[in-house]
Formats: structure tokens, sequence, C-alpha cells
């Protein structure tokens, strides 16, 4: 068995059992990266050395005996998340010179925890995106391969597709991701991973460059329900710097797993039927509903009628916050500066040139939607039918403990597909972001491989502050999927 | 709803992002197409529904006044694309 | 009489509101934990939040809650139990995030009432229309470099409490007043300390003028103004600039302007006018502030006695005239001097030596109520010497006079310089005596009916015993001697 098919847990074991060393393991890692990031572009910014350093720590801490699961697992960090000194983008030009002198909560509890950082993992721009594609880096290669087009590049999803790439072509064990709209799980149901995002609040946002801020959650992404359960112990908690960050106990999510779903009552809502979904993801969706079935779950037909209404809404809540989080990138106090006549054409030059082009779009409609004259018929509108989406969910969540549904209407495009405009982009979505613009945690699990040999998801969807029913449905699925798929282009 | 040039013109300007005119017609298009996806929310009836803005779902929590941040004028300004002294610097504004 | 300005086509009467910026009170600012304090070396007070670093959240600084809710009810209005913020976006150099938070739709406080005095007396209430708190701005200094402009972001994030009044104010002194008003309020509430020239307090002055009995006209908003008399004279200014546009047919423009006070003129502010589209929403970092009435209530319960109800409280606890007691309240630190002196004494006497001798010495030696001419415990005992006749009123001027100079206790003083009023009958008699016997052509004329004279007389008595006499005991003796 390579040392790349451990699963943290494995691991983690290994390390505490000294059958391999912290430095081993990042080592390997390390050359990993070097050799495969020029092609996939998984990382912005590699920090090998640092890793190492890292590493040694880890295994002074191992040997101290005051290790935790995550003392020594070499991690990628999506590079949305401010880093102490170590440059970070948001994949944004913007940012290029910009290192933060201060660490985000989450990958800061990563690295009390004794995490090992392999780098900064590419995303969408400003976490902008569902394919990797709009990257001020370049986009991101999906490790799988179509199995009759070996040579076609697809994408690895989004934002959080260097991180996903990472994980799923071995070059990093786990990844942290964040998630607005769906960009922890698509990527992951993209490329063959478990990824949660987790209650809105539940994880810190301080530190982590803002896209969305009354969407944006951190989430792990890994190899499997457990090293997805093990990451969220270490990132979960209460933050005095977040307002929005919930004051509640975290549970040890990896007791959850082993729960079982018998008794338990799963919703099928019969909204996510949407006409012209490919007939593989609702087979697979079928899949998944007989394996809950089969181990004890009841199964209830459910209504969330306003679901369909989720990507309306959420095109115009994210772009919204995002045109008024993303005013600070002026080139004043960092980031990248383009001279101007004046004041105002110094902001107007930095800003043309600092921004890709979605980000642009979307700062542009949120700005518009906000407008004067605008606000009521776009953003007041979104609001309201986000509060009969949250309503959906409490109602279905009266008779149902979680909510099965695939992840996303399709497998992994390849690079260059669904340019035509925006909106058939902004499709992709369209299963993820009800959760999302609802707080409530869902978690994308592979089920299967489509007839081209790509991975495809399930989501399950629980109730605020419930990852742990979220956890035990997804592991269930996880048993019976029996997924072992492996991509073509990996660490071996 | 739909945006004109002139419309697509204000928001490059408020937003502060300089367009070209080749972007305006870009931008013009696309735009539209987000917004025409948009208009299917006028079919949602909400007469009575309270809009929800945030994420959570609680009272805000407040802290206590005492000063635990700031003396880092160094660091504030370690990224500055251009400084003077312990003062960010930026074209000459003429009020 | 109303204010009215006159115009070439007959009258016009002035309407102004206030937008009044108090900073708060407090040790650290609004959303972040870097010191509110002002001053310091240039970015030294300023946090990666009040920077507007990525991923920074700003978290709400109770005591910053608890000051705005203070000047609500210091300002008899409505508490709004739910309160929310919001962003107001605009770009602007000294504005890191590239938004303010403020409160737009839902602010802290609703609507009051404060009672101002004219130099006539009239009182007249203004109402005040809302306060909410926001983050102040950071500072663009435009004269310390050739070619650039230079930030300071130690400002930015501190706490203001916006305090916008209903356009009720119809002259300049009324403006000057209300102003004054607010300024007495938060100091004695300890809120704000009013200082103008810091910036911690500045004004934002609409104006609109029309002709009696119209509806309102269009209104300027002079952005700015940071003194009282700046305020007094910007509403008038513009007030005139308003009514020249009008007579000579043309049309005011909604608009915002800068005073001038080294020209006494308003002018517009062009570079601010594309900005004005603020796109508010609701703050996505922070979520809805709700009060408890029960916090309200303990607020309430210990705030100090606002200068108002001092004021009645000073006429009827010490039956001096109300407009006393206005000059006593004028600021806390008066009022508990006056306080501290009469309670227990003759309020009244009280007053009339601390507007008279003692406010004159304090102005004439630059001193302060805080750092008092005479201290509270020898100006009383002072008054007691007068009280308990030890000494006379024209003795007691003398007696203060020295305590200014020198410090010393007044019944030292009086010792030492054998100042004691005389109540001897006996010398007084004699005294009176030899003042009759030495001016017999004026006893004449007196008895021939010149009455007058009866004051010449008892003067030259006092005169005779180095002012020691008791006044009502000579008094009684040459009304007695003159029969």
């Amino acid at each position: 068995m390579s040392i790349f098919d451990l699963t943290i847990a494995q691991a983690s074991a290994k390390l505490a059992a000294k059958e391999i060393s912290a430095v081993e393991l990042t080592t390997a890692y390390n050359d990993a990266v070097a050799a495969l990031n020029p092609r996939l572009n998984a990382y912005i910014t590699t920090t090998p050395e640092l890793a190492l350093e890292q590493a040694q720590a880890a295994d002074a801490r191992i040997a101290a005996g005051d290790a935790t699961a995550l003392t020594g697992i070499p991690i990628a960090v999506k590079d949305l998340f401010c880093t102490e000194g170590v440059r970070t983008t948001a994949a944004s030009k913007i940012l290029e010179p910009f290192i933060p002198p201060y660490e985000s909560t989450v990958s800061a509890k990563l690295k009390a925890a004794g995490a090992v950082t392999l780098g900064k993992a590419n995303l969408d721009e400003f976490a902008m995106g569902s394919s990797n594609i709009t990257s001020g880096y370049g986009p991101v290669e999906n490790p799988w391969k179509r199995a009759a087009d070996q040579d076609a590049k697809l994408v690895p999803g989004g934002s959080s597709g260097g991180s996903a790439a990472a994980v799923a072509a071995r070059i990093a064990l786990a990844a942290t991701g964040t998630d607005t709209g769906g960009s922890i799980r698509q990527p992951a149901a993209f490329t063959g991973l478990a990824g949660i995002k987790p209650t809105y609040g539940r994880c810190s946002r301080f530190g982590i460059v803002a896209f969305a801020s009354s969407l944006d959650q951190a989430g792990p992404m890994a190899r499997n329900t457990e090293d997805c359960a093990l990451l969220l112990n270490a990132m979960a908690g209460f933050d005095e710097k977040d307002s929005t960050s919930a004051q509640r106990e975290v549970p040890d999510f990896t007791k959850a797993l082993n729960r079982g779903v018998k008794g338990l009552r799963i919703g099928i809502p019969a909204e996510y039927r949407l006409e012209g979904t490919n007939p593989e993801i609702l087979a697979l969706w079928d899949k998944g509903i007989e394996w809950l079935k089969t181990q004890g779950a009841e199964i209830v037909e459910i209504s969330l009628p306003h679901t369909k209404y989720g990507l309306a809404v959420y095109y115009i809540v994210a772009p919204a916050e995002a045109s008024s989080n993303l005013a600070r990138y002026d080139g004043v106090r960092f980031g990248k500066r383009v001279d101007g006549v004046d004041l105002i054409d110094m902001y107007e030059r930095t800003r043309a040139a600092g921004f890709g082009p979605e980000v642009k779009r979307r700062i542009m409609i949120g700005t518009y939607v906000l407008s004067h004259g605008y606000y009521d018929a776009y953003y007041l509108k979104a609001q309201k039918v986000r509060n009969l989406i949250l309503r959906d969910f409490t109602t279905a969540f009266e008779t149902v403990d979680a909510i099965l549904t695939p992840t996303a209407p399709s497998a992994a495009f390849g690079l260059g597909e669904k340019m035509d405009d925006p909106v058939t982009m902004y499709l992709n979505d369209v299963f993820t972001v009800p959760a999302s613009l609802a707080g409530v945690p869902a978690m994308s699990v592979p089920a299967g491989l489509n007839a081209e040999g790509l991975p495809l998801g399930l989501q399950v969807i629980g109730k605020h502050f419930d990852e742990e029913t979220v956890f035990a449905v997804s592991a269930a699925i996880e048993n019976a999927a029996g997924f072992s798929a492996l991509p073509e282009l990996r660490a071996k | 709803m739909s945006l004109d040039a002139a419309t697509v013109r204000r928001i490059a300007r408020l937003a502060r992002i300089r367009v070209d005119d080749t972007e305006v017609e870009t931008l013009k298009s696309e735009l539209n197409a987000i917004l025409g996806y948009v208009e299917q929310l006028g079919e949602v009836n909400v007469d009575g529904i309270e809009p929800l803005s945030g994420g959570a779902q609680m009272a805000l929590r407040q802290r206590e006044d005492y000063v635990t941040d700031g003396e880092i004028a160094e660091k504030v300004l370690a990224n500055a694309p251009d400084r003077e002294q312990n003062f960010f610097a930026v074209p000459k504004v003429v009020e | 009489m109303a204010y009215m300005l006159e115009g070439r086509t007959g009258a016009w009467e002035v309407v102004v509101g206030l937008e009044i910026h108090a900073q708060v009170i407090s040790e650290s600012k609004l959303f972040s934990g870097a010191s509110a304090t002002y001053g310091g070396a240039p970015n030294a007070h300023v946090s990666f939040v009040d920077a507007g670093f990525p991923g920074m959240l700003p978290v709400i600084n109770k005591e910053c809650v608890a000051q705005a809710v203070r000047t609500g009810l210091g300002l008899k209005a409505k508490i709004n139990l739910f309160s929310r913020f919001d962003r107001k976006n605009y770009f602007y150099a000294d504005l890191p995030n590239g938004y303010q938070i403020s409160q737009f739709e839902h602010p802290i406080v609703g609507t009051g009432i404060v009672e101002i005095e004219l130099q006539d007396g009239t009182l007249k209430q203004i109402g005040i229309t809302r306060l909410h708190l926001e983050q102040d701005a950071g500072k663009s200094m435009h004269d310390q470099h050739a070619s650039k402009s230079v930030i300071d972001l130690n400002r930015a994030g501190v706490a203001l409490m916006e305090i916008v009044s209903e356009p009720d104010i119809r002259s300049p002194e009324e403006a000057g007043a209300y102003l004054r008003k607010i300024r007495q309020i938060v100091r004695y509430l300890g809120t704000c300390d009013g200082n103008m020239e810091e910036g911690s307090m500045r004004a934002d002055v609409n104006v609109s003028v029309r002709k009696p009995g119209e509806e309102f006209r269009t209104r300027c908003e002079i952005k700015n103004v940071n003194s009282v008399r700046f305020v007094m004279h910007a509403v008038e200014a513009e007030a005139m600039r308003q009514i020249e546009v009008w007579e000579s047919g043309g049309e005011v423009v909604q608009e915002t302007r800068l005073y001038d006070p080294s020209k006494g003129e308003t002018r517009s502010m062009r570079s601010k006018e594309d900005a004005h589209d603020y796109r508010y929403f609701p703050e996505p970092d922070l979520l809805p502030l709700v009060l408890e009435q029960s916090f309200v209530d303990d607020l309430a319960a210990k705030l100090p006695e606002l200068p108002d109800e001092k004021r009645r409280r000073f006429c009827d606890d010490y039956g001096i005239p109300f407009y006393d007691a206005g000059v006593l309240v004028a600021d806390q630190a008066t009022a508990d001097f006056y306080e501290s002196v009469a309670k227990g004494r003759d309020g009244k006497l009280t007053a009339n030596w601390m507007s008279g001798d003692f406010f004159a010495a304090m102005n004439r030696t630059g001193k302060s109520i805080e750092n008092p001419p005479v201290s509270a415990a020898d100006f009383g005992a002072l008054l007691d010497l007068i009280t308990d006749k030890t000494i006379n009123g024209r003795i007691a001027k003398d007696v203060f006079e020295e305590m200014v100079e020198t410090g010393k206790a007044p019944g030292a003083i009086v010792e030492e310089k054998g100042l004691r009023q005389v109540t001897d009958t006996g010398a007084i008699d004699a005294a009176v005596t030899k003042v009759l016997a030495d001016n017999q052509d004026k006893v004449a004329e007196y008895k021939s009916g010149k009455d007058k004279l009866f004051g010449f007389f008892v003067g030259q008595v006092m005169k005779a015993m180095q002012g020691k006499g008791n006044p009502a005991l000579v008094n009684e003796a040459v009304k007695k001697q003159l029969g």
C-alpha cells in the first residue's frame, strides 16, 4: 500500500506507532507536489520548507506524547484563508503581493492541532466560480479523466477546485475549503471526495477573505467522511472575533459516523427532480435512496417549494455582499496598485487591472441590485425569498432528520465548456445553493461513477448544527457505495 | 428591467472599475443575461414575509470595552503599495 | 418675534435641521479593540479590522451601545430594543473598507425632544428624529506632501453618535442654542466630551428658506461645521445665498456645501456629488442588536440628573430665579460646585455671590470651576460669616478678594485684619452723634424735607467705622438720632 493511499486516520495511527515519521510523510507529499503541481496547478503557492519545519515539530510532539489526530498530517489550505507570513492571494491578481500579518482562526486551529501545511490551494478568484477557471493564476486540472478521452482536461469544480484536485491527486492528504453556494460540495463531487459545508456559524470566518459574508463557511475536504470528521473537530468552534460565530459545544463528529441510519427519516425533495437533469444523476440518487432504506431509514417525500428560486436569490445576494466586501481592494493599504492621475483614476485602474472578468461581473451585478431604485426590486425581494427558502427547510425538518439530493447536476465537465454565458455556469450550483441560503449543514459524499468513469456525489443536508446526523447518513452512503475508484493522475 | 450602456458605465463608476467601450458591450449582455435569469423572482408572492439578511439567527454578542489591539503601525503599513513615514500615501486629493 | 430675513421680495423664514456627529467616550473603538483615544502617532491606534484587511470582522463594543442608549435617554427619546447595522458604501481614501458601518433603517434611538432657551428667555422644543451609531472615518491630509495625500487611520472606527434633529430650527440663534444644548446634555451624561476643536463634535447643517406659510423648499447640507459660532454664521450665510438665488429667478439645487469661515460663505462640494448612491444594505458581518428592557431600565436608573431637571430643582430647592439657575447648571462642574456651597446655606445668597464676585474672579484669574479661585469650603465659610453677621456684605467683598489673592481662609483674614462687624450700639451711637454734629447744615436740609440725605448720613457713619458697622444697626441709629 502506497503512503499516498493512507487516510488521515490511517496515517495518524502509523505516526503514533512510529511506523512512519511526519518528516517522511511530508517529504513524500512535498515531492509529489513538486512532481504533479506544475501540471495540475492545484497550488498557487507551495511551502515545502515550512511544511518540513512543521513536520519536524510534529515529530517532536508525537515523541512527547502530545499529538492530536492531525499532528503531522500534510494538508492544503485554500488560498482564501489568510496565513501569517505566507502570501495569500484569493486567486486574484489584486492580492498578488499580499502577505498577511495574521492567521485565520481556522488555519490557526489546524496548525495548533499539528497539521502540516503544504501550500495554498488554487481556487476561483475570490471563490467566485464553479470550475476554478476564474483563478487569476490559471485553471486547475481535474486529475480524473473520461475513460474514453484521457487527453481532455476537465475542471475540478469550484471554487475550492485546487483543494479538491490536490486531495484527489494525492498531493495533499486533505484540504480546507470554503463554501458559499457549493464551493466545497460541488468540487468534492467532481473529484470523488467527501466534503462538508458545516452550519453557518460553526467555523469562524475570521481571517478568511470574504466573498459573501452571510453565506461563507469553511469546511474540510478529504478522502472520506471519517477524515472530514477529524478535520472538522479541529476547525469548528466559537470565535469571539467573529460576531456570527456560534457559541456552542463542538461534538466529536467521528462518534456520529457509526450511528447508522436505522429509524432516521430521510426527506426526498420532489423539486430537486429538475427537468433536464442528467438521468445518470437521477439514477444515482435513487440508488442512494435504496441504500438508506436498506439500512433501516424511512424515506419521506418532502416539498421544498422555493428551492427552484435558490439560484436566482443567490445570484442577487452573493454579488451584493461581494460588491461591498471587495470595495477594500483599492490599492491603498495592501495589494496591487496601478497608478492614476488622481485618487479615483487610481482606484479605477487598480480594480480594472486587479480583478478578473467574473469578479467584475459580480461586483457590477451586486452594485446594481443595491443601487438606488433597484434595491427593493432585487435585493429586498431576494432576501424575502431567502426567508421562504429557510422556512421550507424548517418545515421539512419538522418531519425529517436529513435530506438526500444529488450534489451537482452533472459530472466534471471539460475546460472551456459551459462558457456560453454566465448563467449556464451558475446552474452548476442549483442543488447546493439552497442549503447555503438556509445556513444548514450539507455534505457531499462520493457515491459512484458515471458511464464515462467520472465520480458523482450525493448531498446530505441536515438541521442547523446537526452535522452529526449529516455525518451518520453520509457514512451510511459511503459504506453502501463502497467508492474506491481513483483518478488516473495521482501520486503513487 | 434591462441595462443600457449608460447604466453599465454608471455602475462601473460606482464600483470604481474602469471599463472601455468594448467591455461595456460585453458586460451589458452578460449582466442582462443574469438579470433576465433572476427576473423569475417576480412570480414569488412575498406578502408579509420579512427579509432574511443574515446567515445566523441569534442576537448580537457584545464585547467588553477594553483596548486589546492596535499599536502595530509597522504591520498595518507593511503591505502598503505607497507610504510616507507612517502614513498611507495616495495621489493628492484636491478638495 | 420670529426671526426673518428681509429680501427684495419680502420676508423669508429660515428652516434648519442639524445632524450632529458626537464621538462616543469609550476606551476602544466601536468594532475593534484598538484605542479610541484622540491623537497618538500616525496609524498607532489601528488594528487590522480598522484598516479593512481581508478577512477582518467587526465585533461590537458593549460600552458604545450603552453610551448611545444613555444619550437617547438624555434626549427623552425612544430606545429601540431592536436595531440593526447597515453598510453605507462609498470609496474614499480614509474609508478603509469602502463602506462605513452605520445604522440606516433601524437606528438604536428613535424620536425625542430637546428644549432650548433663547436670549430673551423663550423656551422652544426641538424634535429629535433619531440617533444612530456609526464608525468614524480616518483622516486624509493634503498639505503634508507636494504630490500626495497621506492617510492616518487612528480615528477610523471610533464610535460616533449621529443625532438628527427635525427641521424645527428657525434662526441662527436657535441653531446655536440647540447645538450648545446637545453638547451640554452629552457632557452631563459623559457620553461625548463635546470638544469641537478636536473634532469630537461636529455638525452637518441642513438649511432652506421659505416665505412664511409655505411648504419647505429645497435644502442644502453644509458639511462638517466645527463650532457653535460657525454653525450660526453658516446658517445665515447659506440662507442669504438661497434667498438671493430664489429672488434672482433661480432655483436652489439640493447639494452638499462647505462653510468657509475665512470668507463667511458656503461653497459647493462638487467632488462628493457623484458618490451619492450609498447602496445601504444590512451589514452581514453583524447580527441585529437586540437589547433587553432591563438593560435600558438599569441605565436609566443610573442616569445623572440632566441640566433641565437640575435647573428646575435648583429653583425649587434653593429659591433662585430660573435665569440664575440656568447659568449655574451650564455645566455639571459648576452645578456641583454651587450645590456643594449652597447646601445648608442661603441658596440665593450663594447664587448671587457665584454669579457676581466668584465668576468675575474666575474670569479675571483665568481659572476654571475645576480649579476654582477659592475652594468651595472657603467660599462657604465666607458666606457663613455674612449670614451670622460676623462681617457685613461690603467687608465680605474685600475678604473675598483677599482670599483669591492669598488663598487664606476667610476666618483668618477677618481675625487678622480685625474686620468683624461692629454690633455694639454704644459705639454706633457715638459715631452717629459725631457725624450729625459735623454735618449740621445737612441735618437742617434733611429736616426741611430732603429725605434723600439719609443715605449720606449712613455712608458717613460706615466710613467713620471703616465699613465694619452692622448696616441694619447703623440705619436704626441714624433714624433714631435724626428724630
